[in-house]
Order: C-alpha cells, then sequence, then structure tokens
C-alpha cells in the first residue's frame, strides 16, 4: 500500500456499517486543491457522521501513484469502499454531484438498523 | 525555455527515411507536431513508429495513449515488429495509459486540471530520459471531460511542458473529413507547433493514403500529398517521388537490347539506368521485346527481374521458348526471376512498395514490367502516374535499366494511358505499330526518343519468327503509320520530296541509308524476309 500524506481517522467506530475509503489525488499547494479537501471534510463530517477514511495523494510528489491509479485531473477523489469505485473529478464545489457520486444515500440506508 | 529556444530549426530525423525526405531532414527538434486524420488513416501507427524509430536510434521516447489501452496498442504494433513490451522492460519505452477504463463511473464536480497527466509525463519522460513523445490522441481527451475549455486549456499547458522538457513530439488529432477542418475540436492545431495531416481516402474504388505537411513553422518541407502505405513488419511507408528523381544518376555505358539491329537503331544500344518504354497494339511485339531485353542481360550475366501482369509464367515460358529463349534455363542460372501476378491483387501504393522489396532484395541489373498499362485499371490516373513515378524514380536511382511496356487502345496508331504519363519520364521511347499493306498486316518499329543519343529515325519494318525479333528496310513509301492511316507515296515523288532538303540533311540521310543497307545485307540471306527493293519493302512492281 502507498503511503499516506495524510490520514484522518474516522471520527467515530465503524460499528454502524461500512467505513467510507477514500483517496484523494492534488497536483501540489493549490487553492483548487485546498477548496476540494475543505469540501471534502465539510461534507463527510456533516452529511456521513465522520465515518470515512481519507487519503490525500499530491501527484508532484507521488506521480507514480497517479500511473498506478490513472487519475488525469486533478482535483481527483477515488471512492473505493463501498463500491462501487467511482471517480469524482473536480474541486468538489458541486455539493450535489459529490453527493450523487459518493452514492450518499444509499449508503447511509444501508448504516441504518432499520433497513 | 531555453533549450527550446535553441532547438530551432534543427531537424530530429525520424528513423523513417521516406518521411525525412519529405520534411527534409524529418520533424523539428523540440517541437511538437500534430498529426490529423480521419479513422483508419493511420495516425497511431505513425505516432508509435515515431517511438519505435527512436528507439531503435537509441533515443527512448514515452508514449501516452489516451484513446486505445495499452494493451490493445502492443498487440496492435507488434504486426509492424515493433515489440512495446520488450523495450517498456528494457526501459526505453515508458508508457501513460490514459485511456478511459469503462468500469469506472466518473463524475465531475467543480473545476479541476490535468496536473496529474503532466505529473505522470513528466515521469516517465524523467524515467527513461526520453526525447520523443507521442500523444495519441488528443480528441479522446476531449470526450473523457465534459467540461472542453478546461481540457482546452489544459492540453495547451501540456503541449508548453512538452517544449519545456525538451523532447520532440508527436500529437495525433482526429479529424471528421479527410478534407475539412484540420481536426475535429477546432482547436488542436493551434496546440501544436507543426501540422501535418493523413489522409485514406476512397477514391474510385480505391483507397488512397496520403500524407500532407501542411506547416512546419520556420522550416522547409516538401508541399501537397504525398502516397504512403502502411505495410506489415516497417509501418507506415511514404512514397516521396520528387525527391527521389533529385537524386538520379545518368550513365553512358550502353547495355545491348538483346537484338542487335534494334541497338543500332538505338545508336548502339540502351543506356544503363535508362527507362525505355516500348508501346503498341496487342500482339505487335511488346513481350518479344521484353524477353528479348531479359536474354540481352542474362547473355553478360547480368539478374533480369521481370514483373508480368498480363500473361501467366506457364505462357512467358512458354511463349519464350517459342522465340529461342529460354526463360527456365536462365532462372535455373539465378539471372532471371519471373513475378506473375493479377494487378488487382494489390492497390497501387502497395505494389510499388513490394516490387521496391523485389528489387532491395534480388537486386537486378535490367527490370521489364509487362505490362504497365495492366496496372492502369487498378486505381486512379492520379495513383497511376504517382506510380508511375514512384516506379521509375526508384529504378533510376537503383542504377537498374527499365524496360516497360504499354499496350495501346487501338490496333492502328494511337497512344496510350500509360504513354501520356510515362513518356517525359523515360529516357526512349520505341513505339511497334501495325500497317496495314496491300491486304496484309505488318509490324513496324521506330525508336521515337532516345535521350542523349542518336538514333534511327525511319520507321522499320520487323518479322517475329522462331529465333526472335528481325528488323527489315524501312517503310519508304508509306506514310501516316503512327497516325494510323497510312498512306501511299510513289518513288518518284519521294526522291523530289528528298531534293528539297539541304546538304546537311542529305548527308545524314545518307548515313542512315547505309545503316539501312547493311541491314539489308543481311536480309538478303533470309528469302523470307522482304526489302531488297531500294525504294523499300512490298512496292507492287
Amino acid at each position: 500500500m502507498p503511503e499516506a500524506s495524510d490520514v484522518t481517522t474516522p471520527r467515530s467506530a465503524t460499528s454502524s456499517g461500512e467505513p467510507l475509503v477514500l483517496k484523494l489525488f492534488i497536483c501540489g499547494a493549490s487553492p483548487r486543491a485546498d477548496s476540494a479537501v475543505a469540501n471534502l471534510r465539510h461534507i463527510c463530517e456533516h452529511d456521513l457522521q465522520g465515518h470515512f477514511t481519507l487519503e490525500i495523494i499530491d501527484v508532484l510528489e507521488q506521480p507514480d501513484l497517479a500511473e498506478e491509479s490513472k487519475v488525469l485531473a486533478t482535483p481527483t477523489l477515488i471512492k473505493l469502499l463501498p463500491p462501487p469505485l467511482r471517480r469524482i473529478i473536480g474541486d468538489l464545489s458541486d455539493k450535489q454531484k459529490l453527493l450523487v457520486g459518493l452514492d450518499v444515500a444509499r449508503w447511509m440506508e444501508r448504516s441504518t438498523p432499520y433497513t | 525555455m531555453s533549450h527550446a529556444m535553441d532547438a530551432e530549426l534543427i531537424k530530429l530525423p525520424t528513423g523513417l527515411e521516406s518521411f525525412d525526405v519529405i520534411s527534409k531532414g524529418g520533424l523539428p527538434k523540440g517541437r511538437t507536431t500534430l498529426v490529423s486524420g480521419t479513422a483508419g488513416s493511420g495516425k497511431t501507427a505513425f505516432a508509435v513508429q515515431f517511438l519505435a524509430a527512436g528507439i531503435r536510434a537509441g533515443q527512448p521516447g514515452v508514449l501516452v495513449t489516451f484513446e486505445e489501452s495499452i494493451g490493445d496498442i502492443r498487440a496492435n504494433m507488434r504486426g509492424f515488429g515493433w515489440d512495446l513490451a520488450t523495450w517498456e522492460r528494457e526501459g526505453k519505452l515508458a508508457v501513460v495509459d490514459a485511456s478511459p477504463d469503462p468500469n469506472i463511473e466518473t463524475v465531475e464536480s467543480g473545476m479541476f486540471d490535468l496536473g496529474a497527466l503532466l505529473a505522470r509525463v513528466r515521469r516517465a519522460v524523467d524515467r527513461v530520459g526520453a526525447q520523443r513523445v507521442s500523444v495519441d490522441s488528443l480528441g479522446a481527451v476531449f470526450s473523457q471531460f465534459s467540461d472542453q475549455s478546461i481540457v482546452r486549456r489544459e492540453l495547451f499547458r501540456i503541449a508548453w511542458s512538452l517544449k519545456d522538457m525538451g523532447v520532440t513530439a508527436v500529437l495525433t488529432a482526429e479529424r471528421t473529413d479527410d478534407y475539412g477542418s484540420v481536426a475535429r475540436f477546432g482547436v488542436e492545431e493551434f496546440i501544436a507547433d507543426n501540422v501535418m495531416i493523413l489522409r485514406n481516402v476512397l477514391d474510385g474504388e480505391n483507397r488512397r493514403r496520403t500524407v500532407e505537411i501542411l506547416k512546419f513553422r520556420g522550416t522547409d518541407h516538401q508541399k501537397g500529398e504525398v502516397p504512403l502505405t502502411i505495410v506489415a513488419g516497417m509501418g507506415v511507408v511514404v512514397m516521396p517521388l520528387s525527391a527521389m528523381q533529385l537524386r538520379q544518376k545518368s550513365s553512358d555505358v550502353r547495355i545491348s537490347s538483346g537484338n542487335g539491329e534494334l541497338d543500332q537503331m538505338c545508336g548502339g544500344g540502351f543506356f544503363r539506368d535508362s527507362v525505355i518504354l516500348v508501346s503498341g497494339a496487342t500482339g505487335t511485339g511488346k513481350t518479344l521485346t521484353v524477353a528479348q531485353f531479359l536474354k540481352g542481360g542474362a547473355a553478360v550475366g547480368e539478374r533480369c527481374l521481370l514483373l508480368a501482369f498480363e500473361e501467366s509464367r506457364e505462357q512467358l515460358f512458354r511463349n519464350a521458348i517459342g522465340w529461342g529463349i529460354d526463360f527456365d534455363r536462365m532462372e535455373r542460372d539465378g539471372l532471371l526471376r519471373v513475378v506473375c501476378e493479377y494487378p488487382e491483387t494489390e492497390g497501387l501504393e502497395d505494389r510499388l512498395h513490394s516490387i521496391q522489396d523485389i528489387i532491395e532484395e534480388f537486386k537486378p541489373n535490367r527490370v521489364a514490367v509487362d505490362s504497365l498499362s495492366a496496372l492502369e485499371r487498378v486505381g486512379t490516373i492520379k495513383a497511376f502516374r504517382e506510380f508511375v513515378i514512384g516506379l521509375t524514380s526508384f529504378i533510376k536511382h537503383k542504377e537498374v535499366t527499365g524496360l516497360f511496356t504499354a499496350t495501346t487502345a487501338s490496333l492502328m496508331g494511337g497512344t496510350s494511358i500509360t504513354e501520356a504519363h510515362i513518356s517525359t519520364l523515360t529516357d526512349s521511347i520505341i513505339l511497334l505499330r501495325y500497317v496495314e499493306m496491300f491486304g496484309e498486316m505488318k509490324r513496324g518499329m521506330t525508336v521515337l526518343k532516345m535521350r542523349g543519343s542518336l538514333h534511327d529515325k525511319r520507321i522499320r519494318e520487323f518479322k517475329i519468327d522462331g529465333t526472335g525479333m528481325h528488323l527489315g528496310s524501312p517503310f519508304r513509301t508509306v506514310t501516316g503509320i503512327m497516325a494510323g492511316s497510312p498512306g501511299y507515296v510513289s518513288p518518284s515523288e519521294l526522291e523530289w520530296v528528298w531534293s528539297k532538303f539541304d546538304e546537311g540533311s542529305q548527308a545524314s540521310l545518307a548515313e542512315l541509308t547505309e545503316v539501312g543497307e547493311r541491314r539489308r545485307g543481311t536480309d538478303r540471306r533470309r528469302p523470307d524476309m522482304p526489302g531488297n527493293g531500294e525504294n523499300g519493302p512490298n512496292v507492287a512492281t
């Protein structure tokens, strides 16, 4: 497994369901990268109650990881788990698309004990 | 940036010899060249060949693929003899696989750039120390993202970065139309310094591939479309026509036509590295002229190649025996190779290439094509003309003597399309014609043109028997043979006409008559040959 530049451990235990495993590729320290990270954290913490792991990779430092994952655009967010594998490209400023991309509705459903 | 500036006007030989000719030295070094073309025009092959040629010349390369997966490209390119996987293992080639993965769903949310792609390209270039980069293809980048303005901006950035890295790059792009805008998205041509267009046009019922260098910033190149072909085991092969002609040599060494009388008519034989066209209607003796030409070569130990498009091998060999020429023995001696093929088996570009291959391999001193006209119907007139030019210049370049035959459409007189295209390219033209005289078909021959030499300008009768071709005396009293409408002139009228010429002409005429006299001397030993009379043969007395 590649070395993570930044790992955020889930705030609460994942007993309520599968955790969201995310990888974010950014290109150096740029306003766009910063806003992608901020937008992602905001959503994860508020809408997903912190059930996620996030690894941030700077393609300028680790281009081989970008090659391995076949990433073209930055920022690119890859949702590794739960399946299906999905990519969200951009600074994540479009919250609606981000939620759709992360399959948040489904994930929320699955993690509630009522279904 | 500095190295990009220093590199101005220097060209990097691509390793594709034929392409370097039309680009006058290769691709501008340290610059980006757009190769645009419709589907199936050979863009990917060209892009990979550019890298393959570099790798073979010790220049590592990077292949960036946006369209086909690298697995597909590896498999497709193996047919050209390029083993990408091995080069990758040996560190001579790095691949950036940016082809879309159909299994991964992608959503766009907000602004992005192609920073990761650029980082990967830079990494690949650094890793192998690449001097060449091929990107295939730009259009596929557009289709991977919905925001076109971002893609456009990012492609500019990538092109600029490639120059900054000091590599020579080939970028491919799609076109929707062979004769339309340069590329589909209308911006690709502004990304690169240079623009080349590959075409694959349906012309009549034939595919015609060409390459055109549209723009080479600050440096010279050949203009216009140049035919090319894509060959298994080799890749893209450009057929530069004009450039080859410039390098032609010329020789004043004479070689025998295989017929002593014809040699005399030509002022001592054909010139080596000349091209001779023999034109005539069907049955006038073209194939015989070819057979003699080959016999004449083999007799002095020269290697001869016969490319036959009209008759089968068996027919040719049998007919040659009928003229006392043993092709079989010549072949056994290794002095003759006969290639018989239907003209339709290959397109003209491919045909030219395979002929060049045979010539390179067999290294003949003489090449005969019987008949060139049979190839006319394979392609368009333009393609045929290019084929003839290509073949002629190649033969001359190789210092080979070429003898081509052309079939005229009409029995009497007339010219063929072949003649119209080739006559200025050939050094000598020999016309074989039927001459109708008093209810009998006779054959006449004349040397119409013989570059750089005096020759017999008369129309001579000839006969064909079991030992080949025998020239007789000139048709002195017949006019209009070549026009196809012979008329007769009485001997007294003829004398009156001759008397109108000045002294000089008289002298040269006397000279020519002397040649004729000697020939008639020969004829006298064969009672079957006409032409013993002073006023020419076959005049009723």
